[in-house]
């Protein structure tokens, strides 16, 4: 069905519709990255859906000139499931928030990811309800105070790596609005991927929840607070490098300064381990949004992606049996004929 | 001793027993039979909602009621002619349903004091003398079994396993059925493990044989074959005619079929019968939950296939909101409701109708949806093909209304020659269809056919129509998102008047009224056509001038249900609710019509019906 890819720029990539977020939204560094980042994708706009929820972030869509479905609250992973598996030929990008993924969706999100179904979600976690005007996610900090919770919130939130990885994710990526260049690697790594991909996007709700991860995506800061996970190197950070990740014996780990005696000791990244727990210890590594924070590719592992094996069956099936015939299936259950 | 059989007309038989004494496949090994052999036939199953509850209670048995005829019948029968029942609770549990005059077969070696205290019974009926009333025949099942299947070397623990067979055996005599085909049946389904296969089959001959030599049984039946169309017939469930309707008209129509569904009672037959059928192609998908199953499926209407979900009530309350999505995408969906006992889990495995208001009305907002019932098991078939012509033309979720009578129900179909279905032309867009203001050729995906007032399809993979739809209220044409009053006013019309639209689809309704006489006119929908038919006919064969109408249609109506409704004295309504159909048909049209209620996770009886036509003539 695919034409040859067309050479596209940004602007091929937009629509037409005015975009309606605040001003000063962190959706806003997100788009332009996508935008930028489609036409160094070699694929086709009319291959390209992307598919939402509900929520701020779910008005993606309709800024992107592919095909679009701003579907409902929490369900868009599985309206995407029916048409990348229907579809194998097209590229799916959920796009969704916290909320929306991890709190009335979270069933279809981590049944998407068990599955391995053929689809790019990206989720913009501003870890606040931003559509409904600001009450607490399921990724906000224990005792944040907001419109629904005067005095706090009483839960413990979900880290969304750590629910994906959960869930045995065969990519798990995060990223933040506040760097262009490490969101479109991230997200073209995720594109590249073959089954689903999950990446978390920090993004910054300058309404509702301004400043949530200033502590650690600033410029003055990040270089002492995200640890950006390379494969294969020794986890290190800090403007000298001068920080590494150490394992505990129990398998969890720790931030530590490098010295001659643990430079040994530094923990190598290994995203393509079969068993999750290393990247699940990373994931585990912050507790609160004011630590030093992994981003980057946590795991990126091969497994069947479901839509092939599921077309793979039929194909299979056809190629034993033959192509199915009405006739001898209405009478496959036995029949019987009257006669004159 | 050979004794030449009596006729009969018809026969209305029920096999009783514990859940796990396999009355189910009993009794539909009995109607295959009689199917081949040309009899008319209808079934009802009876089973209950626990996977295997405590053997010998009341809770546990599961029934099978069968009619047979030598005449076109609609129903599976009022009351058992005669009861097989193969312990106590079977009988404690059918027998207040029979005639005076009944036959009871009974497995006399199930009745100790142990399995009568577990039924219920404090004194042995057989001995009590409250079965006087009956034909009783006490028949040591399970020790002439056990004997049976020694010979070949089964331990009396499993030999037990036999009886049903013996049972089958014993009716096949009884009346007269060929065993040739049961004997080749055994050898076929049984093929795998040779002890059992010979197990069974000689449970079987020695039920048959005891009929025989016996002498127990004075007469023996026969009931002639019905005077059937020529052609070739399969008995068939209403669950198996749904799914195949489904993918013949996918196949026809060269469009994929995807199936999003969640396992429930009564519907999951469907999900296990279409899962088979990948030869075709079709694409199943057991989705996390109900809703997924219906997003899964608008995912793949998007994608361009012939999309269903299958459910029953609870699952049907969870996908609302999806449905509701499909309505504002306007996206062709089919959804299948198999009616089952309610509200909440309600009664899992019994029939009712409760559903209908809920598929007309609901969702949040004006939300259309053209709503169709199958009438019999075998015009489930009919139905499925029906829905998916109405979803794909007008780029509309249907939702087709079946219930558990219909779905685990069966009767000769006629099976259909596959070239006589006609395709679906899913038209699907091609290329733009308006000019922007630039004066370049761009998509509107809600610009709209004129006379159907369905909007393109525009699947992805086609350059130039990339396009964004969504919840959302859309501009008329454009389909941008608009917030504006007049412009929502607009659309919530035309999605109301594109679902009104269908009518010009749907054919008159027909009423059959044989005399020309009757002012009464008996109303029904759905999977109460037949027992209400049969109680039609008793109605008139006492010489009742009585109207019957049908409605398979129930949103829209046909155009001409004002009319008839109309011009009848009185219109009477029976539906397994409270009156749904009749709500409607009382709101739209003005007419006084009166409910005939039901709510026992049963279908009507013939005999309930012409009571009620009775009443009200």
């Amino acid at each position: 069905m695919s034409t040859p890819v067309q050479l596209t720029t940004r602007k091929d990539w937009s629509s037409d519709q005015e975009v309606r977020w605040c001003p000063g939204c962190g959706d806003y560094s997100i788009l332009a990255a996508v935008q930028m980042l489609m036409p160094e994708l070699n694929v086709n706009r009319e291959d390209t859906v992307f598919v939402s929820g509900i929520g701020c972030a779910a008005r993606f869509p309709y800024y992107m000139n592919t095909y679009g479905v701003h579907t409902i609250h929490g369900r868009a992973p599985a309206i995407a499931t029916g048409l990348a598996v229907s579809r194998p030929d097209l590229h799916v990008v959920v796009i969704s928030g916290d909320g929306d993924a991890l709190s009335i969706g979270g069933n279809h999100l981590i049944h998407a990811l068990r599955r391995n179904v053929n689809i790019t979600i990206l989720l913009f976690n501003n870890r606040i309800y931003g559509l409904t005007k600001g009450q607490y996610s399921p990724t906000s900090e224990r005792g944040k105070v907001t419109k629904s919770t005067p005095v706090g919130s009483l839960e413990a939130p979900f880290d969304p790596v750590s629910v994906a990885l959960g869930a045995e994710a065969t990519f798990v990526a995060r990223t933040h609005d506040m760097d262009r260049a490490h969101m479109q690697e991230t997200i073209r790594r995720a594109w590249a991927h073959e089954g689903a991909s999950l990446v978390e996007i920090y993004q910054n709700c300058n309404v509702f929840n301004d400043g949530a991860f200033t502590d650690i995506t600033s410029r003055t800061s990040r270089d002492d607070m995200l640890i950006d996970l390379h494969h294969g190197e020794p986890i290190r950070f800090g403007a000298q490098k001068q920080f590494g990740v150490f394992r505990h014996l129990d398998g969890s780990v720790y931030t530590d300064t490098i010295t001659v005696d643990n430079e040994s000791q530094i923990v190598v990244h290994n995203e393509s381990a079969p068993d999750p727990s290393g990247a699940f210890a990373l994931s585990r590594l912050t507790r609160s949004d004011h630590e030093p924070t992994p981003v980057g590719v946590f795991r990126s592992v091969q497994r069947p992606e479901y839509g092939d094996v599921l077309n793979e069956q039929i194909v299979d099936i056809q190629e034993r049996d033959g192509l199915g015939d009405l006739a001898s299936l209405f009478r496959g259950n036995g029949s019987w004929t009257v006669s004159e | 001793m050979t004794q030449s059989p009596s006729p009969l007309s018809s026969v209305v038989l029920r096999f009783a027993g514990d859940s796990g004494d396999g009355m189910q496949l009993t009794g539909e090994r009995f109607t295959t039979e009689s199917a081949v052999f040309g009899n008319d036939l209808a079934t009802l199953p009876d089973f209950p909602a626990e996977i295997r509850a405590p053997a010998g209670t009341l809770g546990g048995v599961s029934a099978f009621q069968v009619q047979i005829s030598d005449h076109d019948i609609t129903s599976a029968g009022d009351t058992p002619d005669v009861l097989i029942a193969m312990n106590p609770a079977g009988l404690r549990a059918n027998v207040a349903q029979l005639d005076r005059g009944a036959t009871i077969i009974v497995n006399v070696d199930a009745f100790d004091e142990r399995a009568l205290t577990k039924a219920g019974y404090s004194e042995n009926p057989l001995a009590d003398g409250s079965l006087s009333a009956f034909n009783v025949f006490e028949v040591p099942m399970t020790s002439l079994t056990t004997a049976a299947s020694a010979e070949v070397g089964v331990k009396p623990r499993d030999a037990e396993r036999s009886k049903n067979f013996f049972a089958l055996g014993l009716v096949c005599w009884l009346y007269s059925r060929p065993i040739e085909n049961i004997t080749a049946w055994i050898d076929k389904r049984f093929a795998k493990n040779d002890l059992v296969r010979q197990a069974n089959y000689r449970a079987f001959r020695a039920g048959y044989d005891f009929g025989e030599t016996s002498e127990a049984f004075a007469v023996r039946y026969e009931i002639a074959p019905a005077p059937f169309a020529p052609g070739e017939y399969a008995n068939i469930t209403g669950n198996t005619a749904l799914a195949w309707g489904l993918v013949a008209i996918a196949q026809r129509s060269n469009l994929p079929l995807f199936l999003g569904s969640y396992p429930i009672t009564p519907a999951s037959d469907i999900l296990h019968e279409l899962s088979k059928h990948k030869r075709f192609g079709v694409r199943t998908f057991q989705a996390e939950d109900e809703i997924a199953a219906a997003a899964s499926a608008i995912g793949a209407a998007y994608a361009g296939s012939l999309a269903v979900t299958t459910t029953s009530g609870p699952g049907l309350d969870l996908k609302s909101e999806a449905i509701g999505l499909a309505v504002a995408l306007e996206l062709p969906m089919i959804i299948v409701d198999v009616q089952r006992g309610g509200p909440s889990t309600g009664l899992p495995t019994k029939v009712e109708q409760t559903d209908l208001l809920h598929a007309l009305y609901g969702r949040h907002g004006e939300s259309p949806v053209p709503v169709l019932a199958p009438s019999t098991p075998g015009d489930c078939f009919e139905t499925a093909i029906e829905a998916a012509r109405i979803a794909v033309k007008y780029r509309t979720p249907v939702i087709i209304l079946s219930d558990a009578y219909l779905a685990n129900g069966t009767e000769p179909w006629p099976i259909p020659d596959p070239s006589t279905i006609s395709p679906i032309d899913p038209d699907f867009a091609s290329g733009p269809n308006a000019t922007d203001a630039e004066g370049n050729p761009t998509f509107w995906p809600y610009l709209r056919n004129p006379e159907t007032l369905a909007r393109p399809w525009a699947v992805p993979g086609v350059a130039g129509l990339e396009h964004r739809i969504g919840g959302l209220e859309k501009a008329d044409k454009t389909g941008a998102v608009a917030y504006d009053g007049k412009n929502h006013e607009i659309m919530t019309h035309l999605r109301a008047d594109k679902v009104a639209g269908v009518v010009a689809d749907i054919p008159d309704l027909i009423v059959d009224e044989p005399s020309s006489a009757a002012t009464l006119l008996v109303v029904t929908w759905g999977g109460t056509y037949g027992p209400v038919a049969a109680g039609v006919r008793r109605a008139r064969a006492r010489g009742v001038p009585v109207a019957h109408m049908h409605v398979r249609h129930l949103n829209p109506l046909p155009a001409n249900m004002g009319d008839i409704l109309s011009s009848y004295t009185t219109v009477i309504c029976p539906e397994l609710n409270l009156g749904q159909l009749a709500s409607v048909l009382r709101a739209r049209y003005l007419v006084d019509v009166k409910t005939l209620s039901k709510v026992q996770g049963a279908p009507f009886r013939a005999a309930d019906i012409d009571a009620a036509i009775e009443e009200y003539r």
